[in-house]
């Protein structure tokens, strides 16, 4: 019997399993990829917004700025890549000024720290690049840029390190409630917990419907971007928004955390979480819009398109109420849902405790995580890593410089990779300008020694994703 | 120590660089490798086609490594291997880091660059789709097949008609793939003349020119993609879609000087060419230090690489030796109509005693056309007669010494069409 089982191992998932393995409790982890981070966790703006969007008196509002005041401290304690970088919204005349004194006074409301309103040629002097058609600008110095599925993947793996269960390849399909306890059916097995939690993101409502009538319907809306290589990562050193509208956030141009530039999303409904396909009209959408901000963008930078699917619902709160005495479900969470993340995690956690969930402090709990990351060093601690452990010698990835020892540092983590991706989320090997061109198959020959197993059975990202079909005519290497 | 010559990558640019610094008597040179073995992308290449005007004779890539690693065996040149260059300071410093040797910094009086290049990628044009598995760059399906031994998909699609893109063509049929087609967004082929007719034509390989792929499908692996014609703004043209049943797409887009550490070390670069600026010696804007082969200007032939390495390494050799050229009269070359770029960029009067040798790309195809060298007064310094001009071969000419000598101010390298021939 366990005492909580989370269903989903994205961010918000993870963020609960994380703050609930402080407690002296059993905790189960139910994901029903072959790796955690892997739905809108893996593909979104990677972006720690200020708090100043959402209605003032939402939990939303509330999360948003909560999460993001806990965010610099949580991604310290879990070595994950963090910067506090600050963020522009831009306007573009009478209108959109009328939309950012809005958005001024929900942030006061909201208790956004920092906020400052700006002329257009003040926001060009802060970043030059900007359009000489803004005339108005929201400053927002607590916005930041971060590693979204590296603090996924840390918080996982420090609440696995401190006894939580996780089971991957565990699709939920059945949960009924009994009088003090639920059952779970999940991945061909049965599993039993006094509590569940739904965090299934953009699938929520359909757990949600296991046990209840939910009171909202998804409308999964897709977003595509370019991601630019770090010849551009400079252009702009603040995230660079346009003014909100119903449609979401609107495109922003922002460096991330690994030094490139990020320009999306645009925002479209599709059918589900999978439909994550990039089609040339998102693209177009995208593009025309960040030039609007930033007109020198060179989109030709790019090395890679990518699109996510958003939790968006027909409410406009996230929900985070439970729909009996045994289930919780956080459910909507769609943008800021990465912002709030650790602040829904304690939310979520206040709601369980109501619920009757015991949280007592758990004895020897280390919260903290270190990873060594060999680019991030100075010569001398470059030296010291290779003396340490030769492997940390060997470039593998050499767009990143990202080497064997982080590589195999990764593979033996708390929750190994079993993919090139899964271990591009945790090194970054394959980040870079080639995408994984020259790396690949070596990362692939790395994961199969690690993990002995055959090279034909490393997979690209999620299960069926193969590259290997079979042996030339004189075989494998290592058939 | 400090090394007279160190060389940064052991492909055939590095190999041969480093070959000629030491027959014109440069006694310490490095040759650093980030793989495992010397040779570069030649250990991957093992069709044939290699060497035909250098050893005046037929190799395959690897043998072609061989003959050049051989040679260097009897020379003291030292090799490190499994060793990668992080970065090269203008005061030519090479820091180094190895499982064998840990972090190093290196010093050397000279420094020759010879990195090589990578393929672009998806990402890079942006193909719209979903994103399964089973889209390859076709250099790292190469290496998945002749270096790992693994089959990579049944059914191909190919976009882009690059070389390594033809060669996959070939080596994946006789493999027992079905390729179902190669896909060229231009009206011309990017490859050699010689690859479209050994690998795809010989195998009944279908080439479509000015198509493109406007969508890939499937969620896990690649289930089928749609091409269409695209029209003379490489928009694709509605209407015009196939679709193609396959599990695998190759993509032969393009390639791409590798020069992070050129760029770190503030060397001067030329976005067309995407490489280092170089003189007539293959010197760079920091003295001393030189660069050859594809992280200058991406070639066809290995065999011009080696010619352009060898420049590279007499030129090192001659640096260290105390010669330095004179820095005026200079010659700067532009590329004007129809050229994209020149290698060099540059030429110092006083170092081209036998005139220089000029390396570049036309911009589209012509027939029956001139190559012509013009001054800036406008004044005709030379011009070369072409039946057939192609951005898939690289071009050179030869200008003498007696010609430079006529020309006043900067040199234009452009394409004439019809007018009075020569």
């Amino acid at each position: 019997m366990y005492d909580v089982a989370i269903i989903g191992c994205g961010v918000i998932g993870a963020s609960l399993a994380y703050r609930l393995s402080r407690c002296d409790l059993r905790i189960l982890i139910l994901e029903r990829e072959n790796d955690v981070a892997m739905g809108t966790t893996k593909a979104n703006s990677a972006i720690v917004h200020a708090g100043y969007d959402p209605e003032p008196g939402t939990l939303m509002a509330k999360l948003n700025v909560q999460g993001s005041a806990m965010m610099e401290q949580l991604c310290a304690d879990l070595c994950v890549e963090y910067k506090r970088i600050g963020s522009l919204v831009l306007g573009f005349g009478e209108e959109d000024r009328k939309t950012l004194s809005r958005i001024y006074e929900n942030g006061l409301q909201n208790g956004v720290p920092g906020l400052q309103m700006l002329t257009g040629d003040q926001a060009r002097a802060l970043e030059p690049v900007l359009s000489p058609e803004v005339t108005d600008a929201l400053l927002a110095p607590s916005a930041a840029i971060i590693d979204p599925w590296g603090l996924c993947i840390a918080e996982a793996e420090v609440a696995v390190r401190n006894g939580a269960e996780l089971k991957l390849r565990s699709a939920v399909t059945a949960i009924t409630e009994q009088d003090d306890f639920c059952t779970i059916s999940a991945g061909g097995q049965t599993y039993q917990a006094r509590y569940v939690v739904n965090c299934a993101g953009v699938d929520a409502e359909s757990i949600f419907r296991m046990t209840a009538e939910p009171q909202f319907k998804t409308l999964p809306s897709r977003g595509a971007y370019y991601l630019l290589d770090k010849s551009s990562g400079g252009l702009v050193s603040r995230v660079i928004f346009q003014c909100p509208s119903a449609a979401g956030k609107g495109v922003l141009v922002a460096p991330t955390v690994h030094g490139n530039l990020i320009v999306g999303p645009n925002a479209e409904e599709v059918h589900g979480s999978d439909d994550k396909a990039v089609t040339a009209a998102a693209l177009d959408v995208v593009s025309a819009a960040s030039k609007k901000s930033v007109p020198s963008v060179d989109l030709r930078q790019s090395i890679r398109n990518f699109a996510g699917v958003r939790a968006n619902t027909t409410l406009s709160d996230f929900y985070i109420s439970p729909s009996s005495s045994r289930v919780l479900h956080a459910a909507g969470i769609k943008s800021p849902g990465l912002s709030a993340a650790p602040a829904i995690a304690e939310y979520a956690a206040e709601q369980l405790a109501a619920m009757g969930l015991s949280l007592s402090p758990r004895a020897g709990f280390d919260g903290t995580r270190q990873v060594n990351r060999f680019r991030r060093c100075t010569p001398e601690q470059k030296a010291a890593l290779v003396q340490e452990n030769p492997l940390y010698g060997r470039v593998i990835c050499r767009c990143e410089t990202i080497t064997e020892g982080e590589i195999v540092d990764a593979i033996h983590s708390p929750i190994p990779p079993c993919s090139i991706d899964g271990v591009k989320r945790r090194a970054g090997a394959g980040m870079g300008r080639c995408q994984g061109g020259f790396c690949g198959p070596r990362v692939l020959e790395i994961l199969a020694r690690e993990l002995n197993i055959p090279q034909k059975e490393i997979l690209q990202d999620q299960d069926g994703t193969i590259l290997i079909t079979g042996e030339t005519k004189t075989g494998g290497a290592q058939a | 120590m400090k090394y007279d010559v160190i060389v940064i990558g052991g492909g055939p640019a590095g190999l041969a660089a480093a070959h000629a610094a030491w027959q014109d008597g440069c006694k310490s040179i490095c040759i650093v490798e980030r793989d495992k073995e010397l040779g570069g992308i030649l250990n991957q290449c093992i069709h044939n086609g290699f060497g035909l005007h250098f050893f005046k004779e037929e190799l395959t890539g690897p043998e072609y490594a061989g003959r050049f690693i051989d040679m260097l065996g009897e020379t003291g040149v030292s090799v490190r291997t499994d060793a990668m260059v992080l970065e090269v300071t203008p005061d030519k410093q090479v820091h180094v880091v190895s499982t064998a040797q840990g972090y190093e910094i290196l010093e050397a009086r000279s420094i020759i660059l010879a990195m090589g290049c990578r393929e672009r990628t998806r990402g890079a044009i942006g193909i719209p789709g979903s994103r399964p598995a089973g889209v390859f760059t076709a250099g790292a399906a190469q290496r998945y097949l002749n270096i790992e031994g693994y089959m990579v998909g049944k059914r191909v699609v190919i976009l882009g008609s690059g070389d390594i893109g033809l060669i996959m063509a070939r080596r994946m049929t006789l493999e027992g793939a079905k390729v179902l087609a190669c896909v060229e967004v231009m009206p011309y082929s990017g490859g050699l003349t010689r690859n479209i007719v050994q690998c795809l034509h010989d195998f009944d390989i279908p080439l479509y020119l000015s198509h493109t792929i406007t969508d890939i499908q499937g969620r896990d692996r690649v289930e089928r993609v749609i091409v269409a014609e695209v029209g003379p703004d490489r928009r694709p043209i509605t209407g015009t879609e196939m679709t193609f049943d396959c599990d695998t797409v190759l993509l032969s887009v393009g390639l791409i000087p590798e020069n992070e550490l050129s760029r770190a070390a503030g060397l001067e670069m030329d976005p067309r060419t995407n490489g280092p600026v170089v003189y007539e010696n293959m010197e760079t804007s920091i003295p001393g230090v030189f660069a050859c082969g594809n992280v200058v200007h991406v070639h066809d032939l290995v065999d011009f690489v080696t010619a352009e390495s060898q420049r590279a390494g007499h030129a090192a050799a001659a640096y260290c030796a105390g010669h330095t050229p004179a820095a005026a009269p200079l010659l700067p070359l532009k590329g004007g109509n129809g050229v994209g770029y020149t290698v060099p960029q540059h030429i110092r009067m006083d170092n081209a005693k036998d005139g220089v040798s000029l390396f570049f790309r036309v911009r589209a195809v012509y027939r029956d056309a001139r190559i012509v060298v013009r001054d800036d007064s406008g004044a005709q310094i030379a011009a070369y007669p072409r039946e057939h001009l192609a951005p898939g071969e690289m071009e050179s000419i030869k200008l003498p010494r007696v010609l430079l000598e006529k020309a006043s101010g900067a040199l234009t390298v452009q394409i004439e069409e019809g007018g009075d021939q020569k």
